[in-house]
């Protein structure tokens, strides 16, 4: 005879079975490592080399006219912005229980996330040296 | 050696809110915190209501917050805690009274990851056989008394109850890395899930709080690396 040895699972909510923390995990050990340099160069390039008295817009125009810094700030914004976002929404699970709250919370996160997603990727994209 | 107990006591027929009873016991510097707990309630107030049966540090019903550290308070000595000591109720289970815990929530999850052996191949002969190596990867986790201490140090089970918690991950571990078990890919499906695992954030707090010293942040890595490289 086979018995049954399935223990209920005690209410707790089913397992969805998706592999989203897991990616959600790894991204945010490597998004750091990479954040460690990409923000340290920005910042010794940006604040301790140059400062915002030096700064202006033929700076920057200098800057943006290869593709290079481009790409650099395109990355370090995405990864800052989603490392930022992420850490924020394991906050909201953490600690904000309540159904609506979580609701209102999160989709405040992730539509602040996109709107700087989308007007910072625009700048970095679009701007075009006169 | 005169030592002064600071108990925080809750009767929920009679208190609101919970309150610190002070008591001064005459012990042996060698007594155990669970022996000044006695002869507080058997000779000073027989209403200190509190868990413990083997005394012994075996069945893990009296781990309890002694001077801001979980610990058993059959394992600690008096002489290494001094004139005065501090005792409450595990933090993060609701209280039921004085310094039991309801710790039904705990053994539910406990059950959750599935605390046995899981297999769909046939039994052999005789027993299913294991090499001492691979007996030796959850030698730690074998250990685990259940008796919460773990579970009620981590900041991350304080925030969300829903959390399994180290010490179900430790007994997940168990069965995980047993040669034996065949229930992987159940059991890391609830591990892997927004509870389970990746709650954790390497706090440390459960390895501090274990009194068998069981490696227990190093077992949630483990069970961390199963996830991610599993691909069965
Ligand atoms: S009374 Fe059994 S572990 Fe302390």
């Amino acid at each position: 005879m086979k018995i049954n040895m399935e223990v209920r699972n005690s209410g707790r909510e089913k397992p969805r079975d998706s592999r989203f923390e897991l990616y959600a995990w790894l991204f945010m050990r490597f998004s750091g490592v990479l954040l460690i340099g990409l923000a340290l160069g920005h910042l010794v390039i940006m604040h301790l080399i140059n400062n915002v008295d030096i700064i202006d817009y033929d700076f920057v125009a200098a800057r943006y006219a290869t593709p290079f810094w481009r790409i650099y700030d395109l990355i370090l914004l995405l990864l800052a912005l989603l490392h930022g976002l992420n850490g924020m929404r394991t906050i909201v699970d953490d600690y904000v229980h309540p159904r609506l709250w979580r609701r209102v919370s999160l989709s405040l996160l992730y539509s602040f996330g996109f709107i700087f997603t989308v007007v910072g990727s625009y700048t970095i994209l679009a701007f075009q040296p006169k | 050696m005169e030592t002064r107990f600071k108990i925080k006591r809750f009767n929920p027929e009679k208190d609101e809110k919970s309150y610190w009873g002070e008591y001064d016991v005459e012990v042996e510097p060698t007594d155990r915190v669970l022996d000044g707990l006695h002869l507080i309630k058997w000779y000073q107030d027989g209403t200190l209501t509190l868990r413990r049966s083997c005394g012994h540090g075996i069945c893990g019903s009296d781990a309890m917050v002694i001077n801001g550290v979980n610990r058993l308070a059959c394992k600690v000595l008096i002489k290494d805690l001094g004139k005065s000591i501090t005792v409450e109720p595990m933090r993060g289970f609701r209280v039921i009274k004085d310094l039991v815990v309801d710790m039904k929530g705990f053994f539910e999850k406990y059950r959750s990851i599935k605390p046995y052996l899981i297999t769909d191949t046939p039994p052999p002969e005789k027993e299913r056989l294991q090499s001492p190596e691979e007996r030796e990867r959850f030698d730690g986790s074998t250990k685990c008394i259940l008796c919460g201490a773990c579970t009620t140090a981590c900041p991350s089970f304080w925030a969300d109850k829903e959390y399994v918690g180290p010490a179900a991950i430790v007994q997940a571990h168990r069965f995980l890395m047993d040669s034996r078990d065949e229930g992987k890919k159940v059991r890391l499906e609830i591990l892997g899930d927004r509870e389970g695992v990746w709650r954790c954030r390497t706090i440390f707090n459960c390895i501090e709080a274990c009194p068998r010293d069981i490696d227990v942040a190093g077992a949630i890595a483990d069970v961390k690396r199963a996830i991610l490289f599993n691909k069965s």
